[in-house]
C-alpha cells in the first residue's frame, strides 16, 4: 500500500492503495465515485471504462500504478456547470437505455469514439462500440445516440 | 437440485433452492431458548409458504388509499408500491397510470418502490404482472383519491361535489371560480378512504398522461453517474466481504487453511457450517484474503451436458406434472383419417444465464437489533422472508430495501446475496458490502431451465390440424398450450430433477414451448406443402394472434419474400402473459464460412391498451435483441458439478454486431386491459430465425442454440455457426 495522487475530474484526489489494485477498485470503494460500474472484472463488458487523456481504457483492467500522472476522466466528470455532455445529452433524448447500468460505460465509450471520429458511421459506431455489452438489448438506440450526439457536438440539432 | 413450482403464478415461476443453511451460534441459542419462548425451528423458507393456494399468501393487502398514495401540503404526491425497477420501466408507467386517476401533473409523483418497511406488502415484480395487477390496483386508489379530494372541496364550499372538477392538481367550483390544491385540501393529512370494488376509471380511450411517451423517470441520473445500484450503496465504516465458493455444486469440504489470510490486516475469517467467508476494511483486501484461502474439495460426479435430455426425462420429479387434454387420448385416435400425415419431433432447449450486467450485490447493516439489507432483487419481500429464517428473527426486525437494479430478467428471485452479506456484518460488528464476481454469478445464481419438446401431430393433406401433443420436460408449462384449432388437443409438462440450480427467466418456458411448436408447424407446412403463413392462417381463430401475425408479415412484406440458399425468411407467433407477438425474420447465410446473421427482425406486438409507447418500444426491441442469444449462440456448458464457461469470455452474449435493422409495429387496444410487456417479446425471435435458416438452408434446426461458435456437447454439431 501507498499513498498516491491521482487526477480525477480535475482535481487532486490522495489514495492509499496497492500498485497491484485497479483503478476501478480505487474509483468504487475507496473514492466511491460509484458512477463507473463494475460489470465482469474481466475487460469483457465495458460496464467499467474511463477516460484515460481522453482516450477509453477498462479501469477494471488497468492497474493504479499505470495511471501515473494521466487525466483520469469518469463519468461523473462529464457534465459542467449542470450541463450535460452531448453524448449524455443524446443517451438522454433517445432514452438509450432500460436499466442503464451499462450506460456510463456506453457514454465513456462513445465520448472517446467521437473524440476521434466526429462522424462515425453505423458501422463505425458497430465497430467501435461492439466490446461494450447491453444485456437489455437497447443497441439500436445507442446506436441511435451516438449519432445524434455527433451531431449535437457540433452545434447541431436533429 | 429440485425447483417448486408454483401453480397460481400462471405455473410459471421456478424458485430456486437455497444456498446456504446456518447453525445456530450459541448466543442465539441463547437468546432463543432463554426467555420462555419456543421456538419451532422448521424448515420453512418463504418459498414453502407461497407454494400455498391463495393469491396474496396470507398477506391482506391494505385497503386504505393512504398505504398506498399520500400527498403532502405542497401538493406533491407519494406512490408507495412493492414492484420494482429493474430496466423494464415500470417505475415511469406505474406513475403515469396514477396521475392519470388522480389528475396531477407526471412530474408531481415520487413512486417509492421496494423498500419493505414502506410499501404493502407484494409477492414480487415477475410474471408481467405489474402492469396487469399493480396497474389497477395504483388506479383505483387514485381514483379514489381524487374523488375523496373533491368530496373535501365540496364540503368545504358548501357545494354539490358533482359540480366541481379536477385537473393539475387542483379541485375547482367553474361556478364561484373557487379553486384549491390538493395540498391545500390535505394539509399533508393521511389520505382517509377506502376503496371499493366498483370506483370509476378513466377509459384508455380518453388516456392524457397514461398512453404517452413520457421519458423514463429519473433518467439524468442513469447518464450522470449518479444514479445509485444495490452495489453504489456505500455505508459509513463498512467493511467489504468475500465468500469461499466450493469447487463444485454438492461439493464436500475436506481440508481448510486459513492462516495466511487471517494474517492480511483487518482481515476477519467468518465460519457458519457451510459458509465461510472473509470481510476487510477494502474491497481489495477481501478479495487477496479469499483467494488466500486454501481448501480441498471432493465434488462427486454430476450430469453434463452430454446426455442431460436422457437424464431429464429418466429422473421426474414427484408431483410436478401438468397435463392438459385426456390421459389416454394422443394423437392417432380411430377419427382420424387414413390419408392424415403424421409427424412427430423433438426439440431442446439447454441451460441459460440471466447474465445480468450488475451481478448480485447487497449492503447489510445490524443496528440496535433490526438488520437492513440494500439488495438487488425482483422480491424483496421474499428476501425479508429468506432473512427472517436464516437469522431467526421477527419479520419487524428485517428491513430490505431495493434501489432500481442493474437488471435481473428473471435471475433475481432469491436473496443468495442478502443473506450472505448479513451472515458477514453480524460476525463482523459493522455494515458490509458483498459484490458477486461474474464468476459467482455465472455459477451460484441460477439458471434458465434446459429441456426437452416432444410434438406429435396429424394434418390433413389440405392443411388442417388434426391432432396435437406437445411434451415438455423440465423447462416448463407455460406457453404449452396451444393457441391453433384443434379438437382435444393434449399438452403436458414433465417436471424433472434439475442438475442445476434453476429458476425463473424472461419468457422461461415460453420461450421453448414457442420455439417448438412454431418450429414443428413450419414442418407441418412444409409437409403439406403450403406456405407458412397460409397454414398458420388456416389453423388459427384466434382474433389476437391473427391480428399481430397479419401484421408482421403485411410490415415485412412477406407474400413478396423468396428465400434463396443465401438468404432465408421465416416467421412465427404466439401470445403469452396476456400479450401477442408476431415475428419475421430475415437470415443471410455466408456458405463458405457456414455461418448465419440475422438481418432483419419484424415484430408486431398486442398487449392492450398501451401504458408508455416508447417503454413498450424499447422492452421489445431489447427483447428480440435478447432472444438472437438464445436463438443462436447462448448456452451453458456444464459437467460434474462445474460450470465451464462461467466467463462473458466463454459466454457468448448478444453484442452491438449482432443486431439486425428491428422494426416493431405496436398494435394498441385501447378497448382491452394493459397486460405486462417484459416477455411475450423474446417467444417468437428463435422460431421465426429458425424457420428463416431452414427457408434458405434446407437444414432444420432443432436445438437451441441453432449456431452456437463452439459445440454444445450432446446435440452434435451444428451445420452453423455465428
Amino acid at each position: 500500500m501507498s499513498v498516491r495522487t491521482l487526477n480525477i475530474n480535475g482535481a487532486a484526489m490522495h489514495v492509499d492503495a496497492s500498485d497491484d489494485e485497479t483503478l476501478l477498485s480505487v474509483l468504487r470503494y475507496r473514492l466511491a465515485l460509484t458512477g463507473t460500474r463494475f460489470g465482469c472484472g474481466e475487460g469483457e463488458c465495458g460496464a467499467c471504462t474511463v477516460l484515460l487523456d481522453g482516450k477509453s481504457v477498462r479501469s477494471c483492467q488497468t492497474a493504479v500504478s499505470e495511471v501515473g500522472a494521466a487525466k483520469i476522466t469518469t463519468v461523473e466528470g462529464l457534465e459542467h456547470d449542470g450541463r450535460l455532455s452531448p453524448v449524455q445529452q443524446a443517451f438522454l433524448d433517445e432514452g438509450a437505455f432500460q436499466c442503464g447500468y451499462c450506460t456510463s460505460g456506453m457514454i465513456m465509450r462513445a465520448t472517446a469514439l467521437l473524440a476521434t471520429t466526429p462522424n462515425p458511421t453505423e458501422k463505425d459506431i458497430v465497430s467501435r462500440m461492439n466490446g461494450n455489452l447491453c444485456r437489455c438489448g437497447t443497441y439500436p438506440r445507442i446506436v441511435a445516440a451516438v449519432q445524434r450526439a455527433s451531431m449535437l457536438a457540433k452545434g447541431g440539432t436533429l | 437440485m429440485s425447483t417448486l413450482l408454483h401453480p397460481h403464478d400462471s405455473v410459471d415461476l421456478h424458485s430456486p433452492n437455497k444456498l446456504h443453511h446456518f447453525t445456530l451460534d450459541r448466543r442465539s441459542f441463547v437468546k432463543l431458548f432463554s426467555g420462555g419462548l419456543l421456538v419451532c425451528l422448521t424448515n420453512a423458507p418463504a418459498f414453502a409458504q407461497e407454494s400455498g393456494r391463495g393469491g396474496f399468501r396470507g398477506h391482506a393487502l391494505p385497503k386504505e388509499v393512504s398505504a398506498w398514495i399520500q400527498i403532502d401540503a405542497e401538493g406533491k404526491v407519494t406512490v408507495f408500491t412493492g414492484k420494482v425497477e429493474v430496466g423494464q420501466n415500470i417505475r415511469t408507467s406505474l406513475a403515469q397510470l396514477t396521475a392519470e386517476e388522480l389528475m396531477v401533473p407526471f412530474e408531481s409523483i415520487t413512486m417509492v418502490m421496494g423498500d419493505t418497511d414502506l410499501v404493502p406488502w407484494d409477492a414480487g415484480t415477475f410474471g408481467s404482472q405489474s402492469t396487469p395487477q399493480m396497474g389497477p390496483r395504483l388506479r383505483t386508489m387514485a381514483a379514489t383519491a381524487r374523488r375523496t379530494l373533491v368530496d373535501m372541496a365540496a364540503k368545504q364550499w358548501s357545494t354539490d361535489a358533482s359540480t366541481l372538477t379536477t385537473a393539475d392538481g387542483r379541485v375547482t367550483n367553474p361556478a364561484s371560480k373557487q379553486s384549491l390544491t390538493y395540498g391545500q385540501l390535505t394539509h399533508g393529512e393521511k389520505l382517509i378512504a377506502t376503496v371499493s370494488a366498483d370506483t370509476p376509471l378513466v377509459p384508455a380511450k380518453d388516456w392524457k398522461i397514461a398512453g404517452t411517451a413520457v421519458p423514463k423517470a429519473q433518467g439524468r441520473d442513469f447518464v450522470t453517474g449518479r444514479h445509485q445500484y444495490p452495489s453504489d450503496i456505500t455505508l459509513p465504516g463498512m467493511l467489504f466481504g468475500k465468500v469461499l465458493r466450493p469447487a463444485g455444486y454438492n461439493a464436500t469440504l475436506d481440508s481448510l487453511d486459513t492462516t495466511a489470510a487471517e494474517k492480511m490486516p483487518g482481515v476477519k475469517l467468518i465460519r457458519d457450517g457451510d459458509f465461510i467467508g472473509v470481510v476487510a476494511p477494502d474491497m481489495y483486501t477481501a478479495e487477496q484474503a479469499v483467494g488466500a484461502i486454501h481448501a480441498k474439495w471432493t465434488v462427486p460426479p454430476q450430469p453434463s451436458n452430454k446426455g442431460i435430455f436422457d437424464y431429464l426425462k429418466n429422473n421426474p420429479e414427484s408431483g410436478g406434472r401438468v397435463r392438459r387434454g385426456s390421459e389416454t387420448e394422443s394423437v392417432a385416435p380411430a377419427s382420424i383419417p387414413a390419408d392424415a400425415i403424421h409427424l412427430t419431433q423433438s426439440y431442446t432447449v439447454q441451460y441459460i444465464a440471466h447474465a445480468p450486467l450488475e451481478p448480485r450485490a447487497a449492503v447489510a447493516q445490524w443496528q440496535n437489533g433490526k438488520l437492513t439489507v440494500w439488495t438487488g432483487t425482483q422480491r424483496p419481500f421474499g428476501v425479508k422472508d429468506e432473512l427472517v429464517a436464516a437469522f431467526h428473527l421477527d419479520p419487524s426486525q428485517v428491513r430490505v430495501l431495493q434501489p432500481d437494479m442493474g437488471a435481473g430478467y428473471g435471475g433475481k428471485h432469491t436473496g443468495d446475496a442478502a443473506v450472505e452479506a448479513a451472515r458477514l456484518a453480524r460476525s463482523a460488528g459493522a455494515p458490509v458490502k458483498l459484490v458477486w464476481s461474474r464468476e459467482e454469478e455465472f455459477t451460484w445464481a441460477y439458471f434458465r431451465p434446459g429441456g426437452l419438446m416432444e410434438l406429435r401431430a396429424a394434418v390433413s393433406p389440405e392443411g388442417k390440424l388434426l391432432a396435437w401433443e406437445h411434451h415438455n420436460y423440465n423447462s416448463g408449462p407455460s406457453g404449452l398450450e396451444t393457441y391453433y384449432d384443434i379438437v382435444a388437443p393434449v399438452t403436458q409438462y414433465h417436471a424433472a430433477k434439475s442438475p442445476l440450480r434453476q429458476g425463473s427467466y424472461r419468457g422461461l418456458a415460453s420461450t421453448a414451448n414457442h420455439y417448438a411448436r412454431e418450429s414443428f408447424m413450419d414442418e407441418l407446412a412444409h409437409a403439406v406443402k403450403m406456405n407458412p403463413l397460409a397454414f398458420r392462417q388456416k389453423n388459427l381463430t384466434d382474433a389476437r394472434v391473427l391480428a399481430v401475425l397479419n401484421a408482421a408479415a403485411e410490415k415485412f412484406g412477406w407474400s413478396a419474400a423468396q428465400s434463396t440458399p443465401t438468404r432465408g425468411f421465416g416467421i412465427a407467433c404466439g401470445t403469452e402473459k396476456g400479450g401477442y407477438v408476431g415475428t419475421c425474420a430475415e437470415v443471410a447465410i455466408d456458405s463458405s464460412t457456414k455461418s448465419v446473421r440475422v438481418v432483419r427482425i419484424v415484430q408486431a406486438w398486442e398487449s392492450g391498451a398501451v401504458v408508455n409507447p416508447d417503454g413498450l418500444r424499447n422492452q421489445n426491441m431489447g427483447a428480440v435483441m435478447q432472444g438472437i442469444g438464445g436463438a443462436l449462440f447462448e448456452s451453458i456448458r456444464f459437467g460434474n458439478g462445474r460450470i465451464e464457461n462461467p466467463h462473458f469470455a466463454d459466454y457468448r452474449l448478444p453484442r452491438f454486431r449482432d443486431m439486425p435493422q428491428i422494426e416493431i409495429v405496436l398494435v394498441d387496444r385501447k378497448d382491452l386491459p394493459s397486460a405486462g410487456a417484459g416477455e411475450i417479446g423474446l417467444v417468437g425471435v428463435a422460431p421465426a430465425i429458425g424457420n428463416a435458416i431452414f427457408a434458405a438452408t434446407g437444414a432444420r434446426l432443432r436445438n437451441l442454440p441453432m449456431a452456437p461458435s463452439d459445440p454444445v456437447p450432446g446435440i452434435g454439431p451444428s451445420p452453423l455457426t455465428c
